[in-house]
């Protein structure tokens, strides 16, 4: 629990004449739910974005245990155990389910591209393999039954859950969450809430989301960003008290 | 592919089989569940792929060597040119329905293995599985310069790149007439090895040679979709940015693509020219990339059973219907713009009645139940 899994010191970003952030630093503990909030255009987006190489920093560095994330490749995240769902889900819609949560697997496959070609069963073996990781995904989001439809057919919170499964397909030691709940109804809630908890016993968890509700169930701990800057950080209670907060935020959120 | 799912009843709310779950299983106590307490899996015998491949491949071998006993010299004929138009045309099915790369400029790596075959042969006297071999390989290097040039190129702009290639690569052997002999071309003549004896028909070899050449091109392809590598590409093909979140090296994955597609149109270009025991300018023209991206749409992108169909009917129907316009009296101008002319009807024809091809059309007349999207929530189709 003392140590820290992701380190973000001075981080700036800049789009033309935008500060999208401004000298952000923010630590997310180990083991731990870290929570961040903020109103539409905070720089929420950005900031993962950053962490995962879409966006290049002005300013800043980017740690996660020790390796340096401020230049990296998008693709080489899941292999330093790494994994980030969408907000938009981006599912591949010309595969099953299964082989959606396989691709996710694909940091613990073994066999390449010429026992692939061979059709060796070296190949099979590890075919055989990653699906049965993915159904452990998938059962562990509670979506196995899904497992070979196709996602055209799926409502949108079944959606999200292979979404999630996909992510941690891959064993992450650090999971990124997009907006979990976005267009998740409110009675949904609450099992999202447990599913984050559970994951966090074996994965450190940042989730960014504009559901209050669900951020101060789960979270341990919550930066808060208003207009590209931190303005608080703290327990939920903590943050749900601090007057900056009420100010920025919450009046939104009553609205 | 997968397991056949026991077909939930989709008619109904299409979230069903997971309301029945609840979204959170157990407390899951041991969280890291590792592969031992395993979740309900289908635990049906699966036949090895390459088994699977090779049994389909071996059927199709005797049934071809057979049917060329019996169809006669001309048809043996064909039969070697749909063989190599089979080869190159799944290269670029696989390229451009899996990958989603397209490339209007296959030709020009059937070029570079038609005429690097030509070389070995009139230079080296190399045999011809060594030249295969070669040639073939020959074209994959060209195909992996060119796709590492194009690599950050999409949709449009991949497309033009590719016409260039088409248009510049094969215009080089009148260039250097001297090497590779313009319009005159480079001979490459086979014969029929000894062992078959006197009577065995240089036609019926050179069906037997490709026709051999293209089970073995489509069983590697086959167990190559069939893979871990088949199913990255599509997923790069439907969302680059999940699929690059996913550990995905996208720019790697759409230049081994290319590689593989060239290396297609390579070993075609080579039999194309075993087959017509020439290699020309004219044989490669422009006009061969375009016959290759029809014959992939035809017969259903992305489908390799769709790019036999597509080749067989690339190589019989405008012989078919230039046969039928000349015992029908038309005279020979006329007859033979007739196949062009059918080109673009049947083309238009299928794509609007079968957007996936042949094959795609095939698949869902005999399996009408499966993956029927009718209940594709759009208003719910992501927050974007």
């Amino acid at each position: 629990m003392d140590r820290d899994s992701l380190e973000i010191s001075g981080l700036t970003v800049r789009f033309e004449s935008l500060t999208a952030l401004d000298d952000v630093s923010l630590t997310a503990a180990q083991h731990a739910v870290t929570g961040i909030i903020g109103p539409n255009g905070a720089g929420k987006t950005t900031l993962l974005n950053a962490i995962c190489g879409f966006v290049r920093p002005d300013k800043g560095q980017i740690l996660f245990r020790g390796n340096d994330l401020t230049r990296v490749r998008p693709d080489r995240l899941a292999g330093l155990g790494i994994a980030r769902t969408l907000q938009s889900v981006g599912l591949f819609r010309g595969l099953s389910v299964a082989e959606n949560v396989m691709v996710g697997a694909t940091p613990l496959a073994k066999a390449g591209f010429w026992s692939a070609l061979a059709g060796l069963p070296r190949s099979d073996a590890d075919e055989a393999r990653l699906r049965m990781i993915a159904l452990e995904a998938l059962d562990r989001v509670g979506a196995v039954d899904l497992a070979d439809r196709m996602p055209e057919t799926l409502a949108h919170g079944s959606r999200k859950r292979v979404a999630l499964a996909r992510a941690l397909a891959g064993l992450p030691r650090l999971l990124l969450l997009d907006e979990p709940a976005s267009g998740l109804p409110e009675d949904e809630l609450p099992e999202l809430g447990e599913l984050i908890t559970s994951i966090a016993q074996d994965a450190d968890v940042l989730v960014i989301e504009h559901r209050m509700d669900l951020m101060m169930s789960v979270c341990d701990h919550i930066f808060v960003l208003d207009f590209g800057v931190l303005i608080a950080q703290g327990s939920p209670a903590q943050v749900q008290a601090d007057p900056l907060v009420t100010e920025a935020y919450l009046g939104v959120l009553h609205e | 592919m997968t397991t056949t799912p026991p077909e939930p009843d989709q008619t109904s709310s299409p979230d069903q089989p997971s309301r029945a779950v609840p979204l959170v299983t157990k407390p899951s106590p041991p969280a890291a569940a590792p592969p031992a307490a395993a979740p309900p899996q289908s635990g049906r015998f699966r036949v090895p792929t390459l088994a699977r491949h090779l049994g389909v491949a071996v059927l199709a071998a005797v049934v071809l060597a057979i049917a060329t006993t019996m169809i006669g010299d001309y048809r043996d004929y064909e039969l070697a040119e749909i063989a190599a138009f089979v080869v190159a045309v799944a290269g670029l099915t696989v390229l451009i329905g899996l990958s989603g790369q397209i490339s209007i400029g296959n030709g020009a790596f059937m070029a570079v293995g038609g005429y690097a075959a030509a070389l070995l042969f009139v230079h080296l006297q190399w045999p011809l599985a060594a030249i295969l071999l070669a040639a073939t390989a020959a074209a994959a290097l060209a195909g992996a310069i060119f796709g590492v040039a194009a690599a950050r190129l999409r949709g449009p702009y991949l497309a033009g790149a590719t016409l260039m290639l088409a248009v510049a690569l094969p215009a080089l052997s009148t260039q250097f007439q001297s090497v590779l002999g313009g319009d005159q071309g480079l001979g490459f003549y086979i014969s029929v090895p000894g062992f078959l004896g006197i009577n065995f028909s240089l036609s019926r070899w050179q069906a037997w040679f490709n026709c051999a050449v293209a089970l073995l091109v489509l069983i590697l392809l086959a167990n190559l979709t069939r893979s871990r590598v088949g199913r990255n590409w599509r997923a790069l093909r439907d969302d680059e940015v999940a699929a690059s979140l996913a550990g995905l090296n996208v720019a790697r994955l759409q230049i081994v693509a290319f590689i593989v597609s060239a290396a297609c149109a390579g070993a075609g270009g080579v039999l194309l020219a075993v087959w017509i025991g020439t290699v020309s300018t004219s044989l490669f023209a422009l006009g061969v990339s375009i016959q290759l991206l029809t014959a992939a749409v035809l017969g259903g992108l992305g489908s390799l059973v769709g790019a036999i169909w597509g080749s067989a009917l690339l190589v019989i129907v405008p012989t078919f219907l230039a046969n039928f316009a000349t015992s029908h009296g038309m005279t020979q101008t006329t007859s033979s713009s007739v196949p062009i002319l059918a080109y673009g009807v049947v083309l238009i024809a299928v794509m609007v009645g079968f957007p996936g091809g042949i094959q795609g059309a095939l698949v869902r007349f005999f399996n009408l139940r499966r993956r029927r999207p009718a209940d594709y929530h759009q208003e719910e189709k992501g927050s974007t």
